[in-house]
């Protein structure tokens, strides 16, 4: 029974790191219409610069500022933004699909770099020597995870709160006339670019956070946690879940992650020995179909964007005239 | 520095094939096409699989062609790799990109394309193995063309640049020369206006994808002939051709075959400077740097 609920706190608590992720990428996709195909970069500076600031000096690789945790997270939420603000400055004038490939290439250019400096990051070995926050209180048993759970539930309903608000502010009013038509928005005095810009910068920030959390988890980052997959799954949690809505953005965390690992649970269990070495193959085949096929029969996902509406809806009485 | 620039050269003639086809795709149908380069992928199993059939059916097209390591069954599997991509291209477009494109936004399809992508990766991978193959076992000795500064190229190198610059020339013939060309730039500059005058848009998309297939799987067996084959190709070149085709300017044939050199010369001489580790990272650089100081590639037109 303990087992069970200790498996179930450990599922819950990366599932809520990656819906804190999601909520962040709808912040780009789902409200603004900003195609970020490097989710990866930032959730890995937010991992790679918390641990950084956060750890004890270590002797082959950069680190050991020791910083109270709470500002070790926002320094690597800083560390994502700051990605975010130098790829957003360059493409985000350009035609759409630049900030994709722009995205995308500074992913591969992360784990790449990532993986060969080892005065900054460790190289292939990964980043070691972090110590989790308040060990010494609750050890490192259940009781750790339990109070690790709660500080990631507690930051992911932040976020959600903020995100909720913030889209239903004239700002977030502004993101989805842009995103629906910058030629009006533009008429009206707003500036597009600068819009779009904040709203990037923003949510690479939320997933930054999301990486310093994992990365505090299991006191260890790798690039083999910064590969290209993880953007692909966040991706088709939104997809799923329903862009331009937070709660789908969440609920499709779980539900992804939920067939992602019963998916390998699956494999390893049922599938012949022989076939094991392609788990991950038919993994990603599988999210590859859930993506096309979501795309394909039901674009808007499980929860679809619900239309704010700024009036009521109801037509306006026309005013008696000539009484 | 030379040896850098020679095979900048030769990694940049399939960049240059790979970065054609995906300008065409991404100039007439607006949107980036993550899975452009598991074309490639399709194009060089294609090619071994038929290489292996024709081999056996008839064993004297196995004797390999003069000092290359390219079999007379290559050149054939070759040719039917070309028509076996070019129609995958097409079936993908059927069964996802055209159905996407009926409903969704541009950006609904460069994120189908990542599915589609990952779908085929993967699929080559669970049918040919994970691993990495070749087409001839024989070992091919380089030639050395100069010793100081030393420089060794081998034969099918130079078989790959020559055949490169020769399907280059052809293209450019048919774009400049034929009605089928003019029909498919009147269609990528303004596709109202070219249907008005009669271009069937539906046929030319259909040729953008045979013709970037066609080319993608030339680059995929040229690529697999100067290197090894696997499914990784895919994964490893789309940020490569990308740069490519932002350095041309998307919609420019010539600037994305100039692309692909600068590219490749590029990354390969950046190696002299950097260590060898970081290749994957210099195409990326190269885009910043097109962003920075070109936004719309050397020949590319501005467009929302």
């Amino acid at each position: 029974m303990i087992g069970l609920l200790s498996y179930a706190v450990f599922f819950s608590t990366v599932a809520s790191i990656l819906a804190i992720a999601v909520l962040g990428l709808n912040l780009q996709w789902g409200f603004t219409g900003l195609f970020n195909g490097g989710v990866v970069a930032f959730f890995g500076a937010g991992a790679y610069g918390t641990l950084i600031l956060g750890g004890t000096p270590q002797a082959d690789h950069l680190g050991g500022f020791g910083l109270i945790y709470p500002l070790a997270l926002a320094g690597g939420a800083v560390a994502a933004g700051l990605l975010a603000w130098v790829v957003g400055v360059l493409t985000l004038r350009l035609r759409q699909d630049y900030l994709a490939i722009a995205t995308f290439g500074i992913a591969v250019t992360f784990e790449n770099v990532m993986r060969n400096a080892e005065a900054l990051s460790g190289g292939a070995k990964g980043f070691r020597g972090f110590e989790r926050p308040l060990r010494g209180l609750f050890g490192d048993g259940f009781a750790y995870n339990l109070f690790f759970f709660c500080l990631v539930l507690l930051l992911l309903v932040a976020v959600y709160l903020f995100l909720e608000r913030l889209v239903r502010s004239p700002f977030g009013r502004l993101l989805r006339a842009i995103r629906e038509d910058e030629d009006a928005a533009r008429s009206l005095g707003k500036a597009p670019a600068r819009v779009r810009l904040v709203s990037f910068i923003t949510g690479s920030a939320i997933i930054g956070i999301a990486g310093g959390l994992y990365a505090t988890f299991y006191a260890f980052v790798s690039p083999q946690d910064v590969l290209p997959t993880l953007t692909f799954q966040i991706w088709a949690m939104l997809i799923v879940g329903g862009a331009g809505n937070n709660r789908g953005a969440v609920f499709g965390a779980f539900l992804i992650w939920g067939a992602w690992t019963a998916s390998g649970w699956a494999l390893s269990r049922f599938a012949p020995v022989e076939a094991q070495l392609y788990t991950g193959s038919i993994q990603y085949i599988l999210i590859g179909s859930i993506i096309v096929a979501m795309l394909l029969w039901r674009p808007q996902g499980l929860l679809p964007e619900r239309l704010v509406l700024s009036q009521s809806g109801q037509p306006v009485k026309p005013r008696q005239q000539g009484a | 520095m030379i040896q850098n620039l020679a095979d900048g050269i030769l990694v940049g003639s399939v960049l240059s094939l790979g970065a054609i086809g995906l300008t065409l795709v991404m100039h007439m149908l607006r949107f980036a096409n993550f899975s452009h380069a598991e074309l490639l992928s399709i194009g060089a199993y294609a090619a071994l699989v038929f290489d292996g059939v024709f081999a056996a059916i008839l064993p004297p097209l196995a004797d390999r062609i003069g000092p290359l390591s390219m079999t007379w069954a290559l050149v054939l599997a070759l040719v039917v790799a070309v028509a076996v991509t070019g129609a995958s291209a097409l079936v993908i477009d059927r069964l996802v990109f055209r159905r996407v494109r009926a409903k969704g936004s541009e950006l609904s399809m460069v994120f189908a394309s990542f599915g589609v992508a990952m779908i085929v990766r993967n699929v080559t991978g669970l049918v040919f193995g994970l691993g990495t193959q070749l087409y001839s076992k024989d070992i091919v000795f380089a030639v050395v063309v100069s010793r100081d500064p030393m420089l060794l190229i081998k034969p099918d190198q130079v078989f790959v640049l020559v055949a490169t610059l020769l399907v280059m020339v052809a293209l450019h013939l048919v774009l400049s020369r034929t009605t089928l060309g003019f029909a498919l730039r009147a269609v990528a500059e303004n596709p109202v206006l070219a249907q008005v005058n009669g271009v069937n848009l539906a046929r030319m998309i259909a040729l953008v994808w045979v013709v970037g297939g066609g080319l993608a799987a030339i680059a995929g067996v040229f690529y697999g002939l100067t290197n090894q084959i696997s499914p990784m190709i895919g994964r490893d070149l789309v940020l490569p051709v990308f740069a490519a085709t932002i350095v041309g300017g998307i919609g420019s044939v010539y600037g994305a075959a100039l692309g692909g050199f600068i590219v490749g010369i590029a990354a390969n001489v950046a190696l002299a400077v950097l260590p060898s580790g970081y290749s994957p990272s210099v195409p990326f650089l190269i885009i910043l740097a097109v962003l920075l100081v070109r936004p719309n590639g050397l020949f590319g037109e501005a467009r929302a």
